[in-house]
């Protein structure tokens, strides 16, 4: 059964959470992801779902890592500073390989910084946050759609690679509404051999740990992180582009600056400028072995951001020094209007011109 | 005829425990481990371990174990029992864990009226870190750092968790015992006994607070620790039951 719905972005994840089979919810309240949380205090008890509000963040990953560690399919979120107080249970979810899905729905930044959308959290969200050697998977939305869509595809990669995955997505896409079309998911449950959910028929029982104290043995532990890293670099890549095959600038954005983006390009195209669109869904993994692709075929690069420039560390690495890599951002809650890319975009082909 | 006096429970592994000589944690996990065999809830058990001296209690408790982030496992059980509500949880976690830095999270879990049991191992001195301060050192303890004893004028007075989560509604059986002679190892077992058995029949937070010897950290023979325990660890820290509200 599908249903078209107009929601916000926030609802939408919580809807698509219950369709992944999410039963658990713990949060607390910070915006702009608050909807999110009010939306599943009101679906969860309709379906004997748990909802809980924690007494902070802290304790909402904490109780993330429980219910994870029991073997439920559950999820937190919040916002920028909120995640930065889950850091340390995110760390302790990888390295004690615990599926969960944890929502960021960023806005400015440092500090207490503001309540307006921003992607200032990308570092935090790609690079680790907490401490030690790990990663989470970390997909980026530009549509309420893709919200409720990436949500399930969350669950799913959660449950695969027993790992924490982020769905990062800011505060302009939690608010806005959209149609979204929700499809009912026949369920198949999840075996969970190792989660600590009581002995039972077994006879050995299960331990949730991160803690290795024989060096030795914490150094094959982060290996053996470290190789399905690797595999999930190798089978996780998601990414979607635009035009990039005759492309002589191409537009490098996620998230809500891809929307904008793409409308700034299709001013360009108007004015017969070669200009396409690279908008990476996995963050991590990033997809960077399609950019050294594309690299090789266009003339530079524009990274647009709601930052100071946090993505384009990972384009340079991807592309190394074959091509320049333009950088424009706003930070603090602002937006670029697709005018400013437009005009970004026109300097960048008009001193292409200039050199040719 | 032969007659087996005492054994291993089964809810105990063989590993040797790693503790200190005098360390009473042995005495407390051996204790916890007898009561889940009689209440015959071992294989839906599931114990939920700190950070501190006892964060390898999943070596020697045989049935499902979550180790908990420092201070964190109150959480971390909510998530467990909400998950597994037919499962007896429990937490276990010495006085910095709960008493400084997972404050927040013992006090919301009762006052929620989470269903699970947390035993609270008060020796007045963070161990696993060598003998730090701890909110429940005494008054002019000396400890590492507080090496010319606890200023009360610098850092207060120490914090009586039992009191204090006594006046929660959610807290539903809230006793302070010792394991210094076999009359309190007795007594001790009972209101352990009796903390998991208000949680399986749905009561709410339960938890038993268990003063305790560190005679490594407080530079004493074993002896000597349980006569210091004595003489000035109960007359701060009274023992009893502070709240039964599960009644008889």
């Amino acid at each position: 059964m599908s249903e078209t719905r107009l929601m916000k972005g926030n609802e939408a994840i919580g809807e698509a959470a219950i369709i992944a089979g999410c039963r658990y919810y713990f949060g607390y309240p910070i915006t702009p992801q608050t909807e999110l949380m009010e939306y599943m205090a009101k679906r969860m008890p309709q379906i004997k779902g748990v909802f809980l509000q924690a007494e902070s963040e802290i304790a909402a990953i904490n109780m993330v890592y429980g219910a994870a560690g029991a073997g439920a399919r559950v999820m937190t979120s919040s916002s920028s500073p909120g995640i930065s107080l889950k850091a340390e249970g995110i760390s302790y979810c990888a390295g004690a390989e615990l599926p969960c899905v944890i929502v960021n729905i960023m806005r400015g930044g440092p500090g207490l910084g503001s309540i307006q959308p921003a992607q200032a959290d990308y570092f935090q969200a790609t690079k680790g946050g907490g401490h030690g050697d790990y990663r989470n998977i970390v997909l980026a939305p530009n549509s309420v759609q893709e919200m409720a869509d990436l949500t399930i595809l969350s669950f799913d990669l959660a449950d695969k690679y027993r790992n924490p995955v982020m769905l990062l997505g800011d505060g302009a896409l939690g608010q806005m509404m959209e149609p979204v079309n929700l499809e009912e998911k026949s369920l198949v449950p999840q075996k969970k051999p190792w989660a600590a959910n009581g002995l039972g028929e077994r006879t050995k029982p299960n331990v949730i740990n991160s803690l290795y104290l024989k060096p030795e043995q914490l150094e094959a532990h982060n290996i053996h992180l470290q190789n399905k890293y690797q595999n999930i670099l190798k089978q996780e890549c998601r990414w979607e582009e635009l035009s990039v095959e005759d492309a002589e600038l191409i537009v490098v954005a996620y998230g809500i600056t891809s929307r904008i983006a793409r409308s700034a390009i299709e001013m360009a195209k108007r004015d017969g400028l070669k200009v396409g669109l690279f908008r990476p869904i996995s963050l991590w993994p990033f997809p960077s072995e399609r950019l050294l692709t594309l690299a090789k075929q266009t003339r530079a690069f524009l990274v647009t951001e709601l930052s100071a420039g946090q993505m384009i560390e990972d384009v340079r690495l991807a592309t190394g020094q074959m091509k320049p890599v333009h950088f424009y951002g706003r930070m603090g809650g602002m937006m670029p209007s697709s005018r400013e890319i437009y005009n970004q975009i026109n300097l960048i082909m008009r001193e292409k011109e200039a050199v040719k | 005829m032969n007659t087996k006096l005492y054994e291993r429970p089964e809810s105990l592994t063989d590993v040797p425990f790693h503790y200190c000589p005098g360390c009473q944690h042995g005495i407390v996990h051996r204790i916890i481990a007898e009561v889940i065999d009689e209440l015959g809830v071992r294989k839906q058990t599931i114990g939920v371990a700190p950070v501190g001296c006892s964060v390898l209690a999943y070596d020697y408790f045989n049935f499902d174990i979550v180790q908990a982030s420092h201070g964190r496992a109150p959480a971390v059980a909510t998530g467990v029992k909400r998950v597994c509500p037919d499962s007896t949880v429990f937490t276990y976690q010495g006085d910095g864990d709960l008493a400084s830095i997972g404050c927040a999270e013992v006090v919301h879990a009762a006052a929620r009226g989470e269903r699970i049991t947390t035993i609270f191992i008060n020796n007045a001195i963070y161990g696993m870190t060598g003998g730090q301060m701890a909110p429940t050192t005494l008054v002019d303890q000396v400890t590492t750092t507080s090496p010319y004893g606890r200023n009360v004028n610098q850092v207060g007075t120490p914090l009586c968790i039992s009191e204090m989560l006594s006046t929660i509604q959610g807290a539903r059986f809230i006793a302070r015992v010792a394991v210094n002679n076999p009359s309190n190892m007795a007594k001790a077992k009972a209101a352990i006994k009796k903390a998991f058995q208000l949680q399986n029949n749905g009561e709410g937070f339960c938890l038993v607070e268990v003063l305790s010897t560190c005679p490594t950290n407080w530079g004493m023979t074993p002896v000597e620790a349980v006569k210091w325990l004595e003489t000035n660890m109960i007359p701060q820290y009274p023992l009893g039951v502070f709240k039964d509200a599960g009644g008889e």
